[in-house]
């Protein structure tokens, strides 16, 4: 029996299924990569840069992607159109396309094609056949890369970067805004929804960016930079202290105001959401990086264990992330808006909707990034040439 | 007396005619003027005795689809003072209304749940498309041929009014019977209730008997905390409904 208690009978069938857990964790990596990006060009965070362009690739992969899980999920998905066509302007929701669009044209799109002209005009004259064709094309027919006109790219491109940070913020800021101005659902109903979104956008991100840059390193067959996974690490660990703050704040809140849906969402962190909320999320997810990252910053750690360290606790800020994302948006449907009963989240694994379709959205952003790289080498120009 | 030829001039005429009986409405209203409506719902807990026709007269004129609901009842059960800890049960929505209760004494009552026609609708404010709509007349309709079935306002409505239709994937609720009450028809929920526990009232309207009734009994909307103006007055609510 799915349903504990009493539900609406209309409340029994989950709506927002694992593809809406995908969409904001997907937009999240995106916000955070960026805003990683961003570090080295307008707060001239140096240390970072060996990341910088890796980010923004990174930032265009996941981009790409996050339109796909809201697609798939859509009961009607060819009248998608209608929200550029005719949005109606009360819904948060309407504005996604406009949102996206933006980020992707006007920021990310923009700034990679600036950071990246140099290479690819020179690319358009020294590669021959289709590759030359290509190259030709992603010149967009600028083929001056003098001196003054490179300053310009560099001055524009900062420029973008400098639009891109609150457009991330606003990215992803609103994906928390979808959920948290719902009012018939207390889970999600906070102002402090949003803000909870983009730090844990950006924790995600900047893991996930550390993630790719030990992990390509190690494949190129090239030495991690130290200094640079430090200082990714340390901001990972500055930022989840936010993070981490701004959750642990809204729990206590709710658990002190005790107000009429409490009694609902306490028994589910006790039972249906305790491995993906206490375990996954809070625990591993969140205390287990945080005190390493922190212990890595008090005691002196040789580099292959900071190495390692910086490993694992990618990898548990990534589950830790997506289970928040998962709490967020399976755990707002498991409870009836009675607050009488709860139902239960069953996934398919071979469906529209399904376990299969969710884990290829989570993979193909890795393969956009691998076709990306292959066309657009984001490793330093030094390196690059060693390696020729 | 009927002649021959009589009877072939009213065969066809009454074939004609048959196909409106059938149907149980009149053709059309051509003086329906929206803007001197204002429609909403009286429902009134102390008459409900929990049969269920309403459920089934919705479910066969709007061609509900089986397991989902523009409308049910369910029943409430509180032993003594836990107020916040009803006990709640609503079979298949009532449509076959329900069996013996399995509790004894305390206090026991019925209540009917629809779409609450809210002047400020959650549902229609998220909308992305503006598929969900409020008419000129104070009703919410889902315009299906529009509605791209992203289930937001099926999250946004507070009362559980709202699912995804299992075949048209587009959201659905109930209509207060537009195709009905804009041709002078009460909703068909009204029509079936055998103990008159749900009155169609149009607030326009001075004449309405819901005017007096407002102002003479003990009305309540559910969840007033939410402001979302509903239309759909009980009479009598308990303060455990929720």
């Amino acid at each position: 029996m799915p349903v504990d208690g009493f539900m609406y009978p209309n409340e029994i069938e989950l709506q927002w299924s694992v593809l809406i857990v995908v969409y904001p964790f997907v937009t999240g990596l995106v916000a955070g990569a960026f805003i990683l990006a961003s570090l080295e060009r307008i707060f001239h965070v140096t240390a970072v840069k060996p990341t910088y362009r890796l980010a923004l690739l990174t930032a265009l992969s996941f981009l790409l992607v996050a339109p796909l899980p809201l697609q798939l999920h859509l009961g009607r998905p060819e009248r998608s159109l209608e929200m550029y066509l005719t949005p109606h302007t009360t819904s948060a929701m309407a504005m996604f396309g406009f949102v996206y669009l933006w980020y992707l044209m006007a920021v990310i799109l923009l700034e990679i094609w600036l950071e990246f002209r140099q290479e690819i005009v020179l690319l358009s004259q020294s590669s021959t056949g289709a590759k030359r064709l290509l190259y030709r094309a992603l010149t967009l027919g600028s083929s001056n890369i003098s001196e003054g006109a490179l300053r310009v790219d560099d001055r524009v491109g900062w420029v973008v970067t400098l639009i891109g940070i609150p457009s991330a913020f606003l990215l992803h800021g609103y994906v928390g805004f979808i959920f948290g101005s719902v009012k018939a659902n207390p889970w999600w109903s906070s102002p402090l929804m949003p803000v909870v979104f983009i730090f844990s956008a950006m924790v995600s991100g900047i893991a996930v960016v550390l993630l790719l840059y030990m992990a390509t390193s190690k494949m190129r067959h090239q030495p991690i930079d130290m200094r640079c996974v430090d200082t990714i690490a340390q901001y990972l660990l500055y930022t989840f202290i936010i993070d981490f703050g701004l959750e642990m704040l809204d729990l206590i809140h709710r658990i002190y105001e005790a107000d009429e849906s409490f009694r609902s969402l306490d028994f589910m962190m006790h039972t249906k959401l305790f491995f993906s909320q206490i375990v996954l999320q809070i625990a591993l997810g969140t205390i287990v990086p945080i005190l390493t990252l922190g212990a890595i910053q008090v005691f002196h750690v040789p580099e292959k264990m900071r190495r390692l360290a910086y490993a694992v606790c990618g990898c548990l800020t990534i589950i830790g992330i997506f289970a928040m994302r998962w709490n967020v948006v399976i755990g707002g449907q498991l409870f009836s808006k009675s607050f009488l009963g709860y139902t239960t989240y069953k996934v398919d694994l071979i469906s529209r909707e399904g376990e299969l379709i969710a884990a290829g959205l989570l993979i193909l952003p890795f393969l956009i990034l691998t076709v990306l790289v292959k066309v657009l080498p984001p490793w330093p120009k030094a390196e690059a040439s060693s390696a020729d | 007396m009927i002649t021959r030829r009589k009877l072939i001039v009213l065969l066809p005429a009454a074939a004609l005619a048959w196909k409106y009986v059938l149907a149980g409405t009149p053709e059309t209203a051509p003086n329906y003027n929206r803007s001197e409506h204002w429609w909403g719902m009286l429902l009134d807990i102390d008459k409900c005795i929990g049969c269920g026709s309403c459920v089934r007269a919705c479910s066969a004129e709007n061609n509900v689809p089986e397991g989902y609901f523009r409308t049910w009842v369910e029943r409430y059960h509180i032993a003594d003072w836990q107020q916040e800890t009803p006990q709640v049960d609503s079979p298949d929505g009532a449509i076959n209304g329900f069996p013996p209760s399995k509790f004894e004494g305390g206090k026991n009552f019925f209540v009917p749940k629809m779409c609450n026609h809210c002047v400020d609708s959650p549902c229609t404010q998220v909308c992305p498309v503006g598929a969900t709509l409020h008419t000129p007349d104070g009703v919410v309709l889902v315009d299906e041929t529009y509605c791209l079935g992203c289930r937001y306002c099926i999250q946004a409505c507070p009362y559980g009014c709202r699912f995804l239709h299992p075949t048209k994937h587009t959201a659905e609720k109930c209509s207060l019977c537009y195709h009905r009450i804009t041709k002078g028809l009460t909703t068909a929920c009204c029509e079936s209730c055998p103990t008159g526990a749900r009155q169609l009232a149009d607030l326009k309207n001075p004449n309405d008997p819901i005017h007096e009734f407002l102002k003479t009994h003990s009305v309540q909307v559910l969840k007033p905390h939410l402001a979302t103006g509903a239309k759909v007055f009980y009479h009598d609510l308990d303060g455990s409904v929720r």
